[in-house]
């Protein structure tokens, strides 16, 4: 396996591009920038911009691993999927408040990822690959078969959502809100000594070994940070569709989760939401015209695969850094 | 043909029909189009069946012009890709951007209830031929979901119970796949079987697309029983019906099936492995009535084959769609009215032959058919009525009352009723 | 457990054979877990269908079903692979997205319904076997599997390919290093994996059905397999077929509704634990 290369993409050190303070700023701009979209925007439009935001927490928490620990997991979805089925049961079934559903449902997501991950800490590569893919189809087949509990093939359907929130503009703006802070704490988190020793790993796992460090620990608990923010972003759609079924925590969950990181770029962090707005908005589009969105959707994996692995953000970045250098 | 086709060319007929509409009905002609969001899926496991599902659909609406109560139809198509999140997202694009009058379609259980969970919120009538699931239209009534021209799980296994005691059977094995559509269709023979003294000496339950049946079909090879009941649909019915006589069980055992289990979308691709399996259902296709002899004719003249429920199912339900509106001037947007008029019309002139009405649930009442399979005209097979049992509620004998308060028909409730 | 059910696991044990073997093989030798493995036997099981309809030769369809899908192997693996080479979770993916499309257009080509290959006259109907009736062409899937198996094990280990495919699994850059084009040692193999995914779906679309979600389904189960028995190894191929297929087989009897998630245990506990699997050997 030495010649061949276990990561998506030989991802370098970044150079220090912009100062901490200045990605705040950044960030800030853009978050009121897109707090302005309801205002112009369809009911419709707006119920996509919310989903954007979902599902880019989701391709981010699976950035978390794959950017920044080497490690590219397909059972993300199944983790998501876990804290949606969590709230819709915890507040249709058994009658609890919204807020605490939610809470739980990202404290279920947390265990199956520790589950996941106290399996799969020791593996890399395409065993990962294919490990967090197992795990997931388990998760999948107890919802799909438990019935009592999951509904089985029909699901749970609930009144999650209710009062202001119903209004799509208002919720859009809730989830903004938390989709900011989620960001920042992402963004923080990858940038810590943790996040770095990560990235160390990523790197060169020997290396780090045999400079001291606990290895499995660091992955574990990166898992565990990555399966939290998944969680998150699975509790809202609850709250979003009112209603979950065994397609939310399938495999296509997953595999959607990391092409939208991919297209936005493997290690970008926020390319997760260029990811999500991409597929999201290109979905929407194709469907009008044909049925054939899955064929759309294989050949986007093959163009990014050949052309563009490290995504759109990735590629920026590279162009970017050429004319910095050129310049230098 | 995709959507943007099927609107351009209709489009254009309408126009070349509009010099031609004379004056009294050209005012009529020239209200806002009413605009219909058809969903069904063209993808994924259950694609064939969407297929049928839109063409029942274009072809009510090519035979009448593409006009309901003299108003222009705009027909939106969205694959619900076989998929709960998609068929949600599908449904919220045709209410909230294409701005539909009403949705209907879906095929697949979990679909249809996530849609009608929706529509709750919004109160957009949705109408569910194909969707079975008997709570919709029973513990769980929504008063904008009607299922016109549908029916319910276990409306029609009920008379089966009463048909297999009649012919004398004591002992059945069940085979079913494992989700509520088995799970309603078989208690539905379960209970009035039993309830007439007859014993099922076991339940066989088998995950959806079970490639092999072989494990199943050992164990049922060695049993004592009179006949055996399977309710299968799609890829599943083809498999079983085709392992079934493999294994040698058709010279042992006869088959009796759910109404899916002998569909036409099911038959046409089997040969005499299907003869002879006995089913209940509302629809013939090789029933003597000259309207539906008429309707099955035309269908296959147009789509060179015969109609499955999911093709005469969506026709009969856009026609009685029409004939509510044309009670009402056409006036689709005054939702109460719209409603309401499709609960009170009875459907006449369908497939069926006979005319339909709904109960007070929102579900039709039906004369059954005991169908069974035999070779038609030019070799293909078909099912062909050999006993009626007329006008059947999907409360059976029952009464309603009563019968709501058992629970909904799951693995664990069959409606068995014990000996002694 | 009797006689019927163990017939029942060892017919498809053999038909996962033949399948997974090729898949094994690609995965031992070039490090791809080709996730299109499963569409490839869809196709070649449709096209097998279609010829076998129009011709009424199970033989000619055969050969067809081979023919396209070794083509669309060669299309993958020179039209597309030859680009992320190297890096092998850019493979996977792209073998996905292949899937993706591959299953779609035979969506289009195909339609939804869900056909069954027909089976030479000499085939149908069934024998007595040791008391049990049994259909026959489930017993010729049996034979296929494993005459399948001494075809490729005498070709691994009787023949100069063989031979490079076997140098290639343990340490490929040494068989490049001595000289050996492993380029066409690789394409060679890559071709008769596709080969035995068609002819498996050809094979299997006797007696299971072809339809939309059939590629998924085998592919799940070549994936259980080849974890089980470990990459690259037919004999390992072989035992992780018996294995599978045999808990499918009685899981279905003893506990039907989680009967499919029950290789996803072992696949889970042997990926964690010893990723190799039961035959596998270190690079």
């Amino acid at each position: 396996m030495s010649v061949m290369q276990a990561n998506l993409v030989k991802t370098t050190a970044p150079a220090q591009r912009l100062s901490g303070g200045r990605m705040l700023m950044i960030g800030a701009a853009v978050v009121i920038a897109v707090a302005m979209l309801p205002l112009v925007l369809s009911t419709y439009q707006i119920g996509l911009a919310t989903e954007i935001l979902i599902f880019g927490i989701l391709a981010m928490s699976i950035d978390i691993l794959a950017g920044f620990a080497g490690r590219t997991s397909l059972g993300h979805g199944a983790i998501f999927g876990t804290s949606t089925y969590v709230v819709v049961y915890t507040v249709s079934v058994v009658g609890l408040s919204p807020a605490l559903g939610l809470l739980l449902g990202v404290l279920a997501a947390t265990g199956v990822a520790a589950i996941f991950a106290l399996l799969a800490v020791r593996t890399s590569g395409v065993y990962f690959l294919l490990l967090t893919l197992a795990l997931g189809m388990i998760v999948w087949g107890i919802c799909l078969r438990w019935t009592p509990v999951t509904g089985g093939e029909n699901g749970l359907r609930g009144d999650v959502r209710s009062g202001i929130l119903l209004e799509p503009r208002i919720f859009f703006w809730m989830v903004l809100a938390i989709v900011a802070v989620l960001s920042f704490a992402i963004w923080r988190f990858v940038r810590s000594p943790f996040g770095l020793t990560l990235r160390g790993i990523r790197d060169s796992e020997s290396r780090m070994r045999s400079l001291g460090y606990n290895v499995p620990l660091h992955l574990f608990i990166g898992f565990l940070v990555s399966g939290f923010f998944a969680g998150i972003a699975g509790g809202i759609y609850a709250f979003f569709n009112n209603f979950v079924s065994p397609s939310t925590v399938a495999l296509t969950q997953s595999v959607e989760g990391l092409l939208m990181m991919i297209v936005g770029g493997v290690g970008t962090l926020f390319g997760s939401f260029v990811g999500a707005t991409a597929i999201i908005i290109l979905e929407n589009i194709v469907s009008s015209y044909t049925e054939r969105w899955q064929s759309v959707l294989g050949l986007a994996f093959i163009v990014v695969m050949i052309f563009a692995p490290e995504g759109i953000v990735g590629k920026v970045r590279a162009f970017l850094d050429r004319g910095r250098k050129s310049k230098a | 043909m995709d959507r943007r086709a099927f609107l351009q060319t209709s489009s254009l007929s309408l126009a070349a029909i509009g010099v031609g509409l004379s004056p009294w009905s050209r005012s009529a002609a020239q209200g806002a189009p009413i605009k219909i969001g058809l969903m069904a899926p063209l993808t994924g496991v259950v694609a064939s069946g969407g297929r049928e599902m839109v063409e029942g659909t274009q072809f009510f609406l090519e035979q009448n012009k593409n006009q309901i109560a003299g108003r222009k139809v705009e027909l939106i198509i969205e694959d619900d890709g076989s998929n709960p999140d998609v068929s949600l997202q599908k449904a919220r694009r045709l209410v909230e951007q294409s701005n539909v009058h009403f949705l209907i379609g879906d095929l697949l259980a979990n679909t249809g209830l996530a849609v009608s969970n929706y529509v709750k919120g919004t109160g957009t009538p949705y109408f569910i031929p194909i969707i079975a699931v008997d709570d919709l239209t029973q513990r769980q009534r929504i008063k904008n979901v009607i299922r016109v021209a549908g029916y319910s799980a276990s409306a029609f296994t009920h008379p089966l119970g009463d048909w297999a005691l009649k012919q004398g059977y004591k002992r059945f094995v069940t085979i079913s796949q494992d989700y509520s559509f088995g799970h309603e269709q078989c208690g539905g023979f379960v209970q009035t079987f039993t309830e007439g003294g007859g014993e099922i000496v076991q339940q066989f339950w088998h995950p959806l697309n079970t490639s092999d049946f072989s494990p199943y079909l050992g164990q049922i090879a060695d049993m004592k029983v009179d006949a055996v009941f399977a309710m299968e649909t799609g890829a599943d019915a083809t498999r079983f019906i085709r392992q079934y006589a493999d294994f040698g069980l058709k010279r042992k055992f006869p088959l009796i099936g759910a109404m899916n289990t002998t569909d036409q979308a099911v038959i046409r691709t089997l040969g005499a492995e299907c003869e002879g399996i006995i089913s209940p259902a509302h629809f013939a296709e090789g029933s003597d009535n000259p309207v539906t002899q008429k309707f099955v004719k035309e269908y296959n003249e147009k789509y060179k084959k015969m109609p499955s429920l999911y093709g005469f199912s969506m026709y009969s339900g856009i026609m009685w769609i029409a004939q509510a509106l044309e009670k009402i001037g056409g006036k689709v947007e005054d939702r109460d009215a719209f409603i309401d008029s499709v609960m009170k019309t009875e459907l006449t002139n369908s497939p069926l032959g006979k005319s339909v009405k709904l109960d007070s649930y929102g579900n039709p009442i039906y004369d059954v058919y005991i169908r069974k399979v035999v070779k038609g005209p030019g070799g293909k097979f078909w099912n062909v009525p050999t006993e009626t049992y007329p006008s059947v509620s999907q409360f059976w004998k029952y009464d309603p009352e009563t019968y709501l308060k058992q629970p909904t028909y799951s693995r664990d409730f069959q409606g068995i009723k014990k000996k002694g | 457990m009797s006689l019927f059910q163990l017939l029942n696991g060892l017919t498809f044990a053999a038909l996962l054979f033949v399948v997974a073997s090729g898949f094994t093989l690609i995965f031992g030798l070039l490090w791809i877990v080709n996730l299109a493995h499963g569409a490839l036997y869809l196709f070649g099981g449709y096209v097998g269908y279609t010829i076998a309809a129009q011709s009424g030769s199970f033989v000619v369809a055969a050969f067809g079903a081979i023919a396209a899908v070794v083509a669309l192997g060669f299309v993958l693996d020179q039209g597309l692979l030859r680009f992320v080479r190297g890096f092998v979770l850019r493979e996977v993916l792209l073998t996905l997205g292949v899937a993706f499309v591959l299953n779609d257009i035979a969506l289009v080509i195909w339609g939804g319904d869900s056909f069954t290959v027909p089976i030479p006259e000499v085939l149908t109907g069934g024998i007595n076997v040791f008391g049990v009736y049994y259909p026959k062409y489930r017993l010729f899937v049996l034979l296929t599997g494993i005459v399948i198996f001494i075809a490729l094990w005498l070709l691994l280990h009787r023949t100069r390919l063989g031979a490079l495919i076997r140098a290639g699994v343990d340490d490929a850059e040494m068989v490049e290093a001595s000289g050996i084009n492993i380029r066409r040692v690789f394409l060679a193999t890559f071709l008769l994996g596709s080969a035995l995914a068609g002819f498996g779906g050809l094979l299997g679309g006797a007696f299971l059905s072809l339809y939309p979600s059939a590629d998924s389904e085998i592919l799940v189960f070549s994936l259980a397999v080849v974890v089980i028995g470990g990459q690259g190894s037919l004999v390992g191929a072989a035992v992780g077929s018996l294995l599978v297929a045999l808990l499918n087989t009685f899981g279905q009897v003893m506990f039907p509704e989680i009967a499919y998630f029950v290789i996803f245990g072992p696949m889970a506990v042997l990926l964690a634990f010893r990723p190799l699997g039961l035959f596998g050997k270190a690079a």
